[in-house]
Formats: C-alpha cells, sequence, structure tokens
C-alpha cells in the first residue's frame, strides 16, 4: 500500500473541486494536466500499481481505472460548458442592431411597352407567328407604294409623313408610318404559309395630347391558301382574350378602309368610359383597338404572289395605346420621358416575365 | 361630313331612329365620329311676342317690356335696340341656362325694375355668331313653341369619318344608297329631266388642258334674281355649319353636299370671250373668294377668259366674277378635274375648299350632265331665269371597268355564305351592273361613282359589308401543326435578356426619342445629312440619332433636378449610321448619375463608379452569350467617353461590342446636362452569333478531384503598364494549369520608386493527374515572372 493509492477518494474530491471551480479554458487544462497529466496524480498512483500484488491490483485497477475515466468525463463536460458559456458571451457582445437599413440598390423596371411587346410577342408565339422587324427608315415603297397607296393618293394624307432630305435622285426616305412595310419585306424575302408579327417604333408628324411623333404598332401578317375573314376575327378575338385576361371580350368589327387591305376592317371592344379610369370588356360604349383586313390582291403582286392561289390577313395595332388600356395610363406623353417616377409606378419588375405558365401581367 | 337627318329624309325613307342610324352607319362603314344635337341646349326657351315696350324709368337704353310667353305675361328689361312692341322673339325664363355664356338667369332688378326672364340673340342661344339685337323671327310662330324648332336647329347633326376610298359618301345621297342598300331604309330615287334651253349658249368653252380638265359642261342663264334662299335651304345649310350667302351660292353649297357635285357660277357680265380650261401661267394670280391672292403657276389647272384666270379650276373661284345681289347673268360651269391635280394644287395653296376636297377623292365622272341639269332646274326655281342650250364640252373619263367576279370568292375570301341571288341583289342595290348571273366568272360593273372598286377584292368588301361584318363567324387559327418551334431571333432574344438583366441591376427603362438635334447627334458622331428630316415636328428633333445616349442623359438630368439624384436609366432601341436598312442597329444603352448616399455604413455609401460599370456590363455580355474571356478591354473610341476613365470592350482590334465610362464633360455641357455621368452602349447585333446546338445536352462535367492551389505575385511596373498587360502574360504560360488570375492589390508609395506601381495579382492553379512537385510550382513561378518580365518590364517585388 502507498500513500498515494491510500488518498485514491481524496484525490477523486479535490479534482471534482477544482474542474468545478476552472473558470476558463487554461485553467481546466491545468487541472487536467495536474490530475490526468503524464506526471499527474492518477499517473503516479497506476505506477503503484506495478508493486503490488495481483489480488491487490484486481482491486485497485479497476478503481484507478474508474477515477481516471470519471475525472475524464467531468473535465470535457466541464470543458463544454466553458466553451456554451463562451459562445454565449461572445453573442451578447456582437449583437448588432438589424433594424439598421441595408445598403440601397435599387432594382429597375421594365418600361410597359416592352412589358406589353412581350405579352403580344406571347400570345401570338402561341398561335405560331413568328417575330419579324424592318428599318424605320424606309423607302416610299415599302411605306406607301407596295402597300396600294399609289402616288398623290389621298390615302398618303391620312398618315403624317416625317421625310427625310431628298437625295440627289430626288427620291425621299421616309420614316416609316406603320408597321406595315415589314408586311412586304417578309412577303418578298419569304415563301407562304406566313405567320408573322412585327412589333416597332413608327412616326407620324403630330403631337398633342393622345399623339407624340414616335409610337409603338405591332403588325400582323397570315399569308396561306385558306385563311379568310372569319380566321381575321376569330384570330384577333383570340387575342383580345388572352391579352386582356377575359373569359369572353365582346367586340364590333366593322368596315372600314386601308390602301392595303380589301375587305378591311377596324375592331372595338366593348368599354366602360363612366367611371374614372376606362374598363374593358363591360358597359355600353366602344372603344377603337385595331385595324385589319385580307391582304388586298395588289399588295400580293407586288411581293410576287399570285392573289389567285395565296390570300391571307394582316392587322396592325398601337402597342402603347394597348398598354394603356390595360395598365390604366392616362397620358401617352410620359412613355417618352423616362420620369423615374412613372417608370417606378407603370413599369415591370424584371423578375416578372410573362408566361403561358404564370400568367400574363404577373 | 356632316348631315341631319331632315336632310338624309330627302333621300332615304326610314323608320331608324337616330341612334339606329348612326349605328347602321358605322356597321356600314361610315364611321359615326360624333352626334350633336344642338336643340338639346335650347329646351329651355322658346318663342315670345313683345306686347308692350315701354320706357325704363331709370335708364335711356333700356326697355320695360311686357311678353307673352308660355308662362303667361312676364314684364322683361331688355338693352337690345331693336326691343320693339310687336316683335317675335324668344324668351328664356328664370333658371334657365344661357348657352354662350353658361349663365343661369336669376330674378333680379336692373336698374330698379325685376325682370323675370330675358329675351335673347342668336348670339347668346349660340345659334349665329354674332348679332346685333334680339332675334326678329317670323310673326307667325305661336307664343311658347319651341326655340330649337322655332330655329331650325332641331334636327341632331351627324358629323362621320369618309374613308379616302368613298368620295360618294361626301354627299348625303351616296350616304342614302349605302344606308338603303344595308337594310336600313328605301332609297328615294329623284328623277333629274333635262331643263330645254331656251337660245344657244353664246359662251363659247375649251380645253386646252385635257389632262387636268377633260369634261367641262356649262349653260348661260339670263335674268336671274339673287336674292337670299329660302328658309328650307338655309336652314339645312346652317345646320351643317355652312352660312347662307345668296341663292345662287347656297345652290351650289347644297349640290355639293347633297350629291358630292361641286359646281362654279359665274357672273356671266364679267367674262370676256370664250371659257378656257388650261394650266396656269407663271406670273398670273388670282384674287380668290376668300380675300386671298394665290400665285398661279404651270401645275395649276384654271379657268380663264380673254382677260385672264377666273378661277382655279375644281378649288377655288375669283372674286372679280363672283356673283353678287346685282348679278342677272350667270355662266354655270359643271366640270371634272383630274384628282391627282386638284390634291396636289390644294396641298401646295393651301386650300381646302369643299369643293377641292371633293375633286380630290374623285368627282362622279358620270354626273356631270345630269348635275348641271339639276343646278339649273334649282337656279330656275329659285331665282327665275331663262336658260340657254346646254354645252358640253370634252369627254368624261371612262367608268369603272367591268370586274370578273366568281361567286365562290365570297366565301373563299370572307368565310361568308351567301346564296347567288342575295348576291346579286346587293350589288345591284349599291348600283352594280351584274351582266349575267349564268356566266362564270360573273362580269359586274360598278357604278360610276365607285371608281374605287377594281377587283374581286372590292366585290368581295361591298357583299360582306352588306351583310355585316358582325354576323361573321369567328374561327380560330388552327396551331401549326408538329411541335412548337421557337420564333424568336437570336438579336431579339439577346435584347430581352439585356433588358431584364439591366432591369435587374437597377436600370430603369426609358423609351427615347429615335430622333434628336443635330448638334447633338453631331456631338455623338452622327449628324450626316441623309439622316436629317425634311420636315420635324421641332428643329431639337431634326436627326436621326446616332446613339441613345443623348436622349437618356437629358432624360437621367430632368431626373436629377427633379430631386432624384441616384438614377440609373437604360434604353433599349435602334441607332443610325445611314438611312439604308443594315445602317439601322440596335443598342442598349445606360446612363446612371451616382452621388455619394447618406447611410450609415460608409463602404455602402460610395458612389457607382467606371468599375461598377464595366463589371455590369461584363456581366451582361456573358448573359447574352459573349464570349467574355476573349474580350479585349482597348482605349475608348467615341467621344463622349471620357479620354481617361472610360474604355471599349472589343471581340478583335475591331468589332466593339460595348463602350462604357465616365461620360466626356465636354459633352455633358453641350447636352446642358450637369452630370457627372456614367453611360454605356452596348451593341447587341456585334455579338458573335452563336452556333446552333446540336444537343441541349452539356458536356460532362470537369471537376478535379486534386485541390486547386494559388500563388501570388506582385509585380513592379511603369504607371503606363495596364493590369491587363500583366494578366494576359501570365495567361500566356501555363493555359492548361491556370484556372483564374485575380488582380487584388495596387500600391503606390514607400518601397515602389517614383512613376511605378506595384500590382499584385492572385493566380490559381489547378493541377488534374497529379499533385504538382515542388520543383514543378518552382518552375512554374519562375515562368511567370518571366512572362510578365518580358511583356511589360516588371520586376517581382519582395
Amino acid at each position: 500500500m502507498t500513500q498515494t493509492l491510500l488518498h485514491v477518494d481524496a484525490i477523486a474530491q479535490d479534482a471534482e473541486a477544482r474542474i468545478a471551480a476552472a473558470a476558463d479554458e487554461a485553467a481546466l487544462e491545468a487541472v487536467r494536466l495536474d490530475y490526468l497529466g503524464k506526471k499527474g496524480s492518477v499517473a503516479l498512483a497506476m505506477r503503484d500499481l506495478g508493486g503490488m500484488s495481483v489480488d491487490e491490483r484486481k482491486i485497485w485497477g479497476p478503481r484507478l481505472n474508474a477515477l481516471r475515466d470519471g475525472l475524464d468525463a467531468a473535465i470535457r463536460a466541464r470543458r463544454d460548458a466553458l466553451a456554451e458559456a463562451a459562445l454565449d458571451a461572445r453573442l451578447a457582445a456582437e449583437r448588432l442592431d438589424m433594424s439598421l437599413p441595408a445598403p440601397r440598390r435599387s432594382v429597375g423596371a421594365i418600361h410597359p411597352v416592352s412589358r406589353v411587346m412581350e405579352e403580344i410577342a406571347l400570345i401570338f408565339a402561341d398561335m405560331g407567328f413568328a417575330v419579324a422587324e424592318g428599318p424605320d427608315i424606309e423607302t416610299d415603297f415599302h411605306n406607301f407604294t407596295a402597300l396600294n397607296f399609289p402616288e398623290g393618293h389621298p390615302a398618303r394624307e391620312m398618315h403624317d409623313t416625317f421625310f427625310l432630305n431628298a437625295k440627289e435622285d430626288g427620291s425621299r426616305m421616309v420614316l416609316r408610318t406603320h408597321t406595315s412595310p415589314v408586311q412586304i419585306r417578309t412577303m418578298i424575302a419569304q415563301q407562304p404559309p406566313i405567320r408573322i408579327i412585327a412589333p416597332g417604333r413608327v412616326y407620324r408628324c403630330d403631337w398633342d395630347a393622345t399623339h407624340t411623333p414616335m409610337f409603338h404598332q405591332v403588325e400582323g401578317l397570315v399569308i396561306d391558301t385558306e385563311s379568310h375573314m372569319g380566321h381575321l376575327k376569330g384570330c384577333l378575338m383570340d387575342f383580345l382574350r388572352a391579352f386582356f385576361e377575359l373569359d369572353e371580350v365582346q367586340v364590333r368589327f366593322r368596315p372600314h378602309f386601308f390602301p392595303f387591305t380589301e375587305p378591311s376592317a377596324e375592331m372595338d371592344v366593348r368599354c366602360d368610359r363612366s367611371g374614372s379610369t376606362l374598363k374593358i370588356g363591360q358597359g355600353d360604349d366602344w372603344l377603337e383597338i385595331l385595324g385589319c383586313g385580307m391582304v388586298h390582291p395588289n399588295v400580293l403582286r407586288q411581293c410576287g404572289l399570285d392573289p389567285e392561289v395565296y390570300q391571307g390577313f394582316a392587322f396592325g395595332m398601337g402597342a402603347d395605346r394597348l398598354a394603356m388600356l390595360k395598365y390604366g395610363m392616362t397620358d401617352l406623353r410620359p412613355f417618352f420621358e423616362g420620369d423615374r417616377r412613372w417608370i417606378d409606378h407603370y413599369g415591370f419588375s424584371p423578375w416578372a416575365a410573362p408566361s403561358l405558365a404564370a400568367g400574363l401581367s404577373g | 361630313m356632316k348631315f341631319t337627318r331632315a336632310w338624309l329624309a330627302r333621300h332615304l325613307a326610314t323608320d331608324l331612329d337616330f341612334a339606329g342610324l348612326a349605328e347602321a352607319m358605322t356597321m356600314a362603314g361610315l364611321e359615326v365620329e360624333d352626334v350633336h344635337d344642338p336643340g338639346a341646349a335650347l329646351a329651355a326657351f322658346s318663342v315670345a311676342k313683345i306686347i308692350e315696350a315701354g320706357p325704363h324709368p331709370n335708364a335711356d337704353k333700356l326697355r320695360v317690356c311686357q311678353v307673352d310667353t308660355k308662362d303667361g305675361r312676364k314684364e322683361i328689361v331688355c338693352g337690345a335696340p331693336n326691343a320693339r312692341t310687336g316683335l317675335t322673339t324668344i324668351y328664356a325664363p328664370i333658371g334657365a341656362k344661357v348657352p354662350a355664356s353658361g349663365i343661369v338667369l336669376e330674378a333680379r332688378p336692373v336698374r330698379g325694375v325685376v325682370s323675370n326672364g330675358m329675351l335673347c340673340s342668336g348670339a347668346e342661344l349660340g345659334v349665329d355668331t354674332e348679332s346685333e339685337g334680339i332675334l326678329e323671327l317670323a310673326p307667325t310662330l305661336a307664343v311658347g313653341a319651341p326655340a330649337a324648332a322655332a330655329l331650325g336647329v332641331d334636327d341632331p347633326v351627324i358629323d362621320f369619318e369618309v374613308t379616302p376610298n368613298r368620295p360618294d359618301w361626301l354627299g348625303v345621297v351616296g350616304i342614302a344608297r349605302d344606308l338603303a342598300a344595308c337594310g336600313a331604309g328605301r332609297f328615294i330615287e329623284t328623277a333629274i329631266a333635262p331643263v330645254p334651253g331656251a337660245f344657244a349658249c353664246p359662251v363659247q368653252i375649251r380645253l386646252e388642258a385635257p389632262e387636268a380638265c377633260p369634261i367641262f359642261a356649262g349653260r348661260l342663264i339670263r335674268g336671274v334674281r339673287n336674292g337670299p334662299s329660302p328658309a328650307w335651304l338655309q336652314l339645312l345649310l346652317r345646320a351643317v355649319g355652312i352660312t347662307p350667302r345668296s341663292a345662287l351660292v347656297d345652290i351650289t353649297n347644297f349640290l355639293c353636299l347633297d350629291r358630292a357635285r361641286p359646281l362654279h357660277v359665274y357672273d356671266a357680265a364679267k367674262l370676256s370671250g370664250p371659257i378656257i380650261a388650261r394650266l396656269g401661267r407663271a406670273g398670273e394670280s388670282l384674287a380668290a373668294l376668300d380675300n386671298k391672292t394665290y400665285a398661279v403657276d404651270e401645275t395649276h389647272c384654271v379657268i380663264a377668259d380673254r382677260n385672264g384666270v377666273l378661277g382655279l379650276g375644281g378649288v377655288i373661284g375669283g372674286a372679280a366674277s363672283g356673283v353678287s345681289a346685282e348679278t342677272t347673268d350667270v355662266f354655270l360651269e359643271c366640270a371634272w378635274f383630274d384628282p391627282k391635280r386638284i390634291a396636289r394644287t390644294g396641298r401646295a395653296l393651301g386650300i381646302a375648299s369643299d369643293a377641292q376636297y371633293r375633286f380630290a377623292r374623285g368627282v362622279d365622272p358620270g354626273f356631270i350632265r345630269e348635275g348641271i341639269e339639276l343646278a339649273t332646274q334649282m337656279i330656275l326655281d329659285l331665282c327665275g331665269g331663262t336658260p340657254s342650250n346646254l354645252r358640253i364640252a370634252g369627254k368624261a373619263p371612262p367608268p369603272p371597268a367591268a370586274i370578273a367576279y366568281a361567286p365562290t370568292r365570297l366565301v373563299k375570301l370572307a368565310g361568308i355564305e351567301m346564296p347567288e341571288p342575295r348576291q346579286k341583289a346587293i350589288l345591284t342595290a349599291l348600283g352594280c351592273r351584274v351582266a349575267s348571273a349564268r356566266a362564270r366568272p360573273w362580269r359586274v360593273t360598278p357604278p360610276t361613282w365607285r371608281g374605287d372598286m377594281e377587283g374581286a377584292a372590292d366585290v368581295v368588301e361591298e357583299l360582306a359589308r352588306v351583310y355585316g361584318y358582325d354576323k361573321l363567324n369567328p374561327a380560330s387559327l388552327q396551331r401549326p401543326k408538329g411541335r412548337v418551334r421557337p420564333v424568336l431571333t437570336t438579336t431579339q432574344i439577346r435584347a430581352g435578356l439585356a433588358r431584364r438583366f439591366l432591369a435587374a441591376q437597377g436600370y430603369r427603362e426609358a423609351i427615347t426619342w429615335s430622333f434628336c438635334a443635330r448638334a447633338d447627334a453631331v456631338a455623338f458622331g452622327g449628324g450626316a445629312d441623309q439622316l436629317m428630316l425634311a420636315n420635324p415636328i421641332v428643329s431639337e428633333l431634326d436627326c436621326m440619332r446616332p446613339s441613345a445616349l443623348p436622349g437618356l442623359l437629358k432624360a437621367a438630368q430632368k431626373n436629377v433636378d427633379r430631386g432624384f439624384a441616384d438614377i440609373a436609366l437604360f434604353e433599349i432601341g435602334p441607332i443610325y449610321r445611314s438611312d439604308a436598312p443594315d445602317g439601322q442597329s440596335l443598342v442598349a444603352a445606360g446612363v446612371r448619375h451616382s452621388a455619394p448616399q447618406r447611410h450609415w455604413r460608409a463602404d455602402a455609401a460610395n458612389p457607382v463608379d467606371g468599375f461598377d460599370l464595366k463589371g455590369e456590363i461584363e456581366r451582361a455580355l456573358e448573359a447574352l452569350g459573349a464570349p467574355v474571356d476573349r474580350l479585349q478591354l482597348l482605349e475608348p473610341a467615341f467621344a463622349w467617353q471620357h479620354p481617361g476613365r472610360s474604355a471599349t470592350l472589343r471581340l478583335g482590334p475591331k468589332t466593339i461590342l460595348a463602350a462604357f465610362g465616365e461620360v466626356h464633360p465636354r459633352i455633358l455641357r453641350q447636352l446642358d446636362v450637369k452630370g457627372p455621368m456614367l453611360g454605356f452602349e452596348l451593341w447587341i447585333e456585334n455579338l458573335p452569333t452563336q452556333k446552333a446546338k446540336q444537343s441541349p445536352a452539356r458536356p460532362a462535367l470537369d471537376a478535379p478531384d486534386l485541390m486547386p492551389l494559388t500563388r501570388d505575385f506582385a509585380f513592379i511596373v511603369d504607371e503606363a503598364i495596364s493590369a491587363q498587360d500583366i494578366v494576359r502574360a501570365v495567361r500566356g504560360v501555363e493555359k492548361a494549369l491556370i484556372a483564374d488570375i485575380a488582380v487584388f492589390d495596387l500600391y503606390r508609395g514607400a518601397g515602389v520608386p517614383e512613376g511605378k506601381k506595384s500590382v499584385a495579382i492572385e493566380v490559381t492553379l489547378q493541377p488534374r493527374e497529379r499533385s504538382l512537385t515542388d520543383d514543378e510550382l518552382a518552375q512554374f513561378m519562375a515562368k511567370v515572372a518571366g512572362a510578365v518580365a518580358k511583356a511589360t518590364g516588371a520586376v517581382l517585388r519582395n
């Protein structure tokens, strides 16, 4: 029997007290070394086992092992407790006022005309229309002559045309007054069947509350061997229902005149002007919304298509106007002013693209 | 074009009420723009008679009148000089709202005498433009009769748009014919009998320019009295806004509107020698009926006599040969003029008379003889006189040619099933002749007033119009067979991506004019003569823009002026290098005005700078599918760019994909923009086209197992050396091994010589087959140092 062994219980008691008292990680490590280190009390006591009889060892061995394991567990537990306490203290110290504002980063917005163009393209893409384009600066041929506006015809006066300076040969280019020249470019460039829409900027020399010298149109063209006026009416009604997101849209389809279509028509939608905002799809009033017709045989001939074989329809509508009707703007002029307040109010989030699955207006 | 219901009733017997008529017109293609009932405002006003007009006790110029009204005898104070005993006039009761002034009448004393109502002038009621006193009406009118009826303004006026293809709608008779064909009533045919002449027409007619005036009918009428026209005619004209002048003038105005047949009457006493229709001659001029003098030239068709120009044929008459109250002998003209020439003349001289408007759109060439007979009869009826024989010079232009029309065309083109007899009946009602309904195709001859009908499609339109577009069955388009294919072009897709990307970066999308001031265009490298507008709407918008930046910069400045210092705008739109189709390209352009923000966190307060912009542009290009790692950053290329704080990103030295940076202060000054502004332009169409993918499947993922490692280098280089030069030199060293190169520090100061700078880079290496040995790593580092030294003269900093 050695001194040490006699004191096993005392060691245990002493160690537990010191573990509990250790205030931080360093103090705890010192305690660990004092007891469980190579020269610690438990190690010294273990050394005494060598001088014992087999019987004595059978008693003391397990006791010392138990002492070592017990202290080890106590130290670990204490260490975990200290770590938790330290973390709590740190967290308490590093608290921030998260109500302070984040760095400002404004999200921009998409112009309602772009949005409406996307919506229109989506609806017509679903009906198999491709998107065609043409230049803003057009020849007289594409903007007028090929569209069956003869030189000097009063129909040309319906358009307040912007002219560019005359060239040396006396000819002058025009800013396209409608997107219809894209019909001509498309029919010359490709063989039927044709289904296109052509969105773009158009220009007329007119500036007041309801007219701006530049605005947007979307042209549509269908050429094949069988599409007739009933299809024209149906196609446009399908479009209006989809665009205005109405189950049923009442339209008035009435005769009109365009040089490049025969027969020609305009379409009105039922609307309600009684309140402060115009409502589409209800009420007792009619609102003109687009012009259309069967492509004039002269136009087909100009593009090298035989009107005895091919036929089809064309339509044109004002994109800015459609935007106003759908989204409630009452004045056209701010469309082109870049006023942040207007864009923020009438614009669209970049993340909310129109889709057939998620809906058009989001 | 305006007309009244009473006027229409002369040619159309109908049971339809006014709203029904307007609806029928609209559905027939006559788009009703406005229906105005002038009588509505006069509902409270009625006929009254002044029983006694006595003096006012306190005022010489006022009369105290005892007036019989629908409300009994009233005492009314009146200041009109013509307020006299026995006068029949119009009475307004207390509480009535006077149309012209909007004033509501109250019973109040006028200089001490209470006036129990008001006696009205034509101006106060809005039926005359000016008045001398109160209205003087026929004494036969009954007291209490409604004012609107008494004044002949109880007939609603329809105003509608006449499309250029239908000059026949410029006459009430044409409207009636169409409405009848559409089932809105019965057309009332008027027989026009030839008026026998009492003597040979002494006035010769010579046509010297048949291309301008191919036919001219005329006749002399002697012994007319040109007084005021009868009340019914005055009422009709007044109702559509035409002031009655004299019987002869009113007759021509009436037939112009009623039959779309302009005529002219000359005072025969003022004519000398034969009437000649010829082209004008330089130096001639005309003092016209509108009191203006017009210079005449060779492009105009004039009517002249021996002494010179009498009038501009079909456009306006001359004052000298016009009729007056003293006129006794008149020469009546009924001619036909080439529409294009009339249109040109009207435009060139700024004359838009009712006659010019009709001749420019095409007057019925088949209604010349009948037109002059009708006018003659009216003159005889209203003014008396003795007519000469009719004299007609020249030949009317040919009538519309017969159209080959297969009755099956209707269902093919319009989708309308209609039996052939019904088709024939409609065409006949519209005035067409269908030669033989058994022959195939039909030969449909349009009436002379339908020069717009040229082919089978026009026949289809007529049938569909009368059938009713509203009855047309809508048919949905069949979706194309097979799978749905994408329909957007690469550029369209990229424009959409750019739009969403830029908006997500905080830019607000603007749309600015495609034109700008030429000076601004020049400042941005444009302004060529071929891009100048001949007729700009305002002088500041006279040139097609070479860049979207001028418009955006001005718009941004406006926002700054409104208090939004932190503003970013972009636009995706066209710019123009030439007037050819390929001279137009699509750009995404943007501007940013960035002021330091006030923010509690210092690093969040920094304004956006050119490097932020660079990052946005690089990411935008990446989003649009540009090969960003192959792009070169080169010096600025545009006048708008700050020479030291901007750059271009190019694919090869020539192809500029984007330009960005600070906007040159000189440009800002030119645009009157305060700035500072950042700007960029991104040429979407300059991006290389992507190869069509064979399959949407991606190649296998390349994710090496070995850890990447990094090595840092700091190079001391001349100030003139760009960071890009160093990076490019490093990139060439071991392409397979280098995964990334990042510049992470830039240092000037202690330890770095004057005129030099230290640029530190971190190179990331990605070993693939096996780890690198220390030797290999050392060799790599030496190669990097060597390559950078060779390319830039750099030395490694210790």
